[in-house]
């Protein structure tokens, strides 16, 4: 049965949709707003703020996360910044250019109305955090510096030395405990969500597992909130924290929310490049250090093998600056992973397996200074040598593309609302806003607007106008999503095989990253699509879980991850198998121009792929939102 | 290289624990501390044996959740560094490597080397924070910030929360937690309508907690991998004397406020 998927994108000009919409939407009565209860899953930038703000408004909130506490989820390893279109350097900014840099940077596959709104309230998100006391950089006259980003031609980005997710997070965290210590929220930590729980066709409840007793546990409320990051650990090496995963929106997918775009990942360009196999996790190098940084590889591939310092400047290959040069060493992420990569498919890459470009700060230090750059990019220094062992003041950086963010997510309307009534999806748990590709600095705007800003007006509109009968956790629902959840535990335990949790993870991420990564063919999506079944059956029949399923058990945990990873990573290769076209960070090599630029085709593929769980063993069903440009020009995407 | 590691196990809260020797042969120097200890586990699991719990997430440290003392030293031997950047190169081949949990009446070990650190969340809800309902304040650059007060804040609001300053404290004391705290939001003009009842309720809620007085032995700033300072215990001495003085009650201020 396909989906009915209707974006209730408010009528009217485009600069004037959301104060209508506002205008128009239902309130819930100040006295009436503590007789209704929501659930939050995550407490990252989108959940803690979102938590927060519900509960300043008088609903009563309970609040989930896998961390031992809330101030840890992966918004804080944030490191550049957070746009916002103030405008305070005079250079040209406004909503109108924030709004068309975001939906170019996207490729075209983001939805207007959406991305008009995060320009309009990006202003007020800097404005709340100055308020709540969030530590941003400032120049000596008292007033808040700002940085560029890519993508962007305008100096917009605001932040906190290198630790601007932190510092946001830790906003928005306060916030959070300053609700929780009035009692407005509860807070559950080490709590994972393994279910959604619906009611006459309503999210009215979750299923949780006390990571610490084991036990399992059912929560009611009126509306439930995902905030639950993004997937990017499907392909096992990635910047995201080791515990981040799929789990929360996979199991809303089974239970009937659309998932949008899942083949839309970001690849960002400045990471460190693996040094062996024994690697757990990629570091990324913040995207700011492309302000002052040069990207090269050698000219010649005899070259590589050398000391940087012995080749010179006439047998160094600045490639971005070569092909981009408006945009040079500031080009969108997806654009200067592909350039990266073609350097090393080339066999221009320098360090170990070739698999690097240099990120070179001799051009700053020498023009600036190296106090200047200290002060701009201390930490990140610091953390490169600690890392690689070797002086990124005295010999260039070495970086390689890795798996950061995901674009696709959960489907949403205009009111964030899935496709399950009264379950609402925030942050990067969503598909919203970037499109094929997101910018930087962009993320951390997106997760405090949707939390700050958006929801907690979307969600009084959704519980005044639904009629809400009472459920209790007696009701039969849970009883029966309990039951699924305890069997599903009870069977990683039994399978008893002989292979760890991690080597199949690492197995599946090793596919992910050659069939789904950077470039992507059908021949090898085919594959991938034959592969992982395979995988999966061999999971369920050969892996080694030890422990019991009461207690901390890390190893339970990772198993549910990564099985729900096992049957997510096909529906990834899916979509991009059937998105003939390439846009954004879904790069099909099939659909290139003669100078390997991406080739969208506006015709076939303006819309969003939205994908409903049909059953197990069963193809999903596809169906489509068409993307409606009335505002800006569909243009092919040049930063030349 | 070929370390001998001694790891604190312990099944579960209410259980004795003690110290258990693996071999850990076949490590490399570019191996993270934390993936050393990977690799152990997927060893241990090969063999039937329960992997070693350990919290970990970010593994670039700053989400703070993981927190080891590595042969007596919070986060072992480098400074400002945390565990899980911490690298095996900063050992030598043969070396015996004791692992043990954070070791604070406050933070009771939940399993081997996994403790609750929840206590820092209660000495955060006590006063940690500015008022700040979300709304639509004035314009962020309404209020000058003089570069060097925004500076000082961002310096103390460095701290990842990761307990360190109170494993390494001979009296298990949460001072330099709390004073970063008290030290970053009073370094603000945002901060000062709560600063002194901030500064009363957070000590209050650090002693209801169980950790030990300070005695300025600076051990914690040695610690600390974010390098945050004393300096940030003076600060917050003079606030709570400041605020004792003009009798605000710490219960005014945790209770209905």
């Amino acid at each position: 049965m396909a989906l009915t998927l209707d974006a209730k994108i408010p009528a009217g000009p485009l600069a004037e949709k959301w104060d209508r919409h506002r205008f128009e939407m239902k309130l819930v009565n100040p006295a009436n707003k503590r007789k209704h209860s929501v659930i939050v899953v995550g407490s990252g930038l989108a959940g803690a703020s979102a938590a927060a703000s519900l509960s300043e408004l008088g609903y009563r909130v309970s609040c989930f996360c896998f961390q031992d506490s809330p101030r840890r989820a992966h918004s804080i390893a944030a490191q550049g910044g957070i746009n916002a279109a103030k405008n305070y350097r005079n250079d040209g900014d406004s909503v109108q250019r924030l709004f068309y840099d975001t939906i170019k940077g996207g490729d075209f596959r983001a939805r207007e109305a959406n991305v008009y709104r995060l320009a309009q309230v990006s202003v007020d998100i800097i404005d709340q955090c100055v308020a709540q006391g969030v530590p941003f950089a400032r120049e000596y006259g008292g007033l808040l510096a700002n940085r560029s980003f890519g993508g962007a031609q305008v100096s917009r980005t605001f932040y906190a030395r290198g630790q601007t997710g932190q510092q946001l997070l830790l906003g928005a965290y306060q916030a959070l405990e300053k609700e929780i210590a009035r009692g407005g929220v509860t807070m559950f930590e080490r709590h994972e969500m393994l279910d959604v729980v619906l009611v006459d066709g309503k999210a009215r409840g979750i299923i949780v597992r006390d990571l610490r007793t084991g036990e399992i546990e059912s929560h009611a409320a009126d509306a439930v909130i995902l905030a639950t990051g993004g997937y990017g650990n499907v392909f096992y090496l990635s910047t995201n924290a080791k515990g981040c995963n799929v789990t929360a929106t996979y199991r809303a997918y089974k239970k009937g929310a659309a998932f949008a775009n899942p083949c839309f990942t970001q690849i960002h360009p400045t990471c460190i490049p693996v040094s062996g196999d024994h690697q757990s996790k990629l570091t990324l190098m913040s995207e700011s250090l492309r302000n002052d940084g040069r990207v090269w590889v050698p000219k010649r591939r005899e070259d590589c093998g050398k000391d940087p310092s012995a080749i010179p400047e006439a047998d160094r290959d600045y490639y971005l600056e070569r092909k981009y040069p408006s945009f040079g060493n500031l080009s969108p992420r997806d654009i200067a992973s592909r350039a990266a990569k073609e350097a090393c498919d080339d066999g221009r890459g320098v360090g170990p397996g070739g698999r690097g470009v240099y990120l070179d700060f001799s051009d700053a230090i020498k023009r600036l200074g190296r106090k200047a750059i200290e002060e701009r990019y201390g930490n990140l220094f610091e953390m490169y040598q600690r890392i690689t062992d070797e002086d990124p003041y005295a010999r260039p950086m070495r970086i390689y593309p890795a798996v950061h963010y995901t674009m696709g997510g959960l489907w949403v309307d205009y009111n964030l609302m899935s496709t399950i009534p009264g379950l609402h999806v925030l942050g990067e748990a969503n598909f919203s806003d970037h499109g094929a590709n997101r910018l930087g600095a962009s993320a951390l705007m997106q997760g405090l607007a949707d939390g700050y800003f958006v929801i907690p007006y979307t969600i009084g509109d959704y519980i005044a106008r639904t009629p809400l009968q009472p459920v209790s956790t007696d009701h039969p629902a849970f009883a029966s999503a309990k039951a699924e959840v305890e069997a599903r535990t009870k069977a990683l335990l039994a399978v008893n095989g002989t292979r760890t949790v991690d080597s199949f993870h690492r197995e599946l991420g090793k596919i992910m990253w050659d069939k789904c990564g950077m470039a992507r063919d059908a021949a090898g999506l085919r594959q991938a699509l034959e592969e992982i079944p395979r995988l999966r059956e061999a999971f369920w029949r050969d892996v080694k879980v030890l422990g019991a399923a009461e207690g901390l058990n890390q190893s339970l945990e990772k198993a549910g991850r990564v099985a729900d990873f096992l049957e997510f990573g096909e529906l990834m290769c899916r979509d991009a198998l059937h998105r003939e076209e390439s846009c954004g960070g879904h790069f099909r090599t099939e659909y290139q121009t003669e100078d390997g630029e991406a080739k969208r085709n506006d015709e076939a593929f303006a819309y969003v792929a939205a994908w409903e769980y049909a059953g197990d063993g069963v193809d999903p069903i596809l169906n489509k939102e068409p993307l409606a440009f009335e505002n800006v020009h569909l243009s092919t995407r040049s930063y030349k | 290289m070929h370390l001998t590691l001694h790891v604190w196990r312990q099944a579960s809260p209410d259980q004795p624990g003690r110290l258990v020797e693996y071999a850990a042969p076949d490590i490399s120097p570019d191996m993270s501390f934390l993936e050393m200890l990977d690799v152990v586990n997927e060893r241990l699991i090969q063999r039937g044996e329960e992997p070693v719990a350990f919290d970990h997430d970010c593994r670039e440290g700053i989400c703070g959740s993981c927190g080891l003392m590595i042969n007596g030293s919070a986060h072992g031997p480098m400074k400002l560094t945390t565990a899980c950047q911490l690298h095996m190169r900063s050992f030598k081949d043969g070396d015996a490597i004791w692992i043990e949990p954070w070791r604070a009446k406050a933070f009771p070990v939940v399993k081997d080397l996994v403790v609750d650190r929840s206590a820092f969340d209660r000495i955060i809800q006590a006063g940690g924070y500015i008022s700040a309902a979300t709304g639509t304040p004035q314009d962020a650059n309404a209020l000058p910030i003089p570069k060097g007060d925004a500076d000082w804040a961002m310096d103390n609001a460095a701290c990842i929360g990761c307990g360190a300053c109170v494993a390494a404290c001979p009296n298990a004391s949460a001072s330099l937690f709390t004073a970063a705290k008290v030290t970053h939001l009073g370094a603000l003009p945002q901060g000062q309508p709560e600063r002194e009842r901030r500064a009363l309720a957070m000590v209050a809620q650090m002693d209801e907690e169980g950790f030990g007085g300070c005695t300025l032995h600076g051990e914690c700033q040695e610690a600390c991998p974010k390098g945050i300072s004393i300096d940030a215990i003076m600060q917050l001495n003079r606030d709570f004397i400041r605020a004792s003085a003009t009798k605000v009650e710490a219960a005014e201020w945790t209770g209905a406020a």
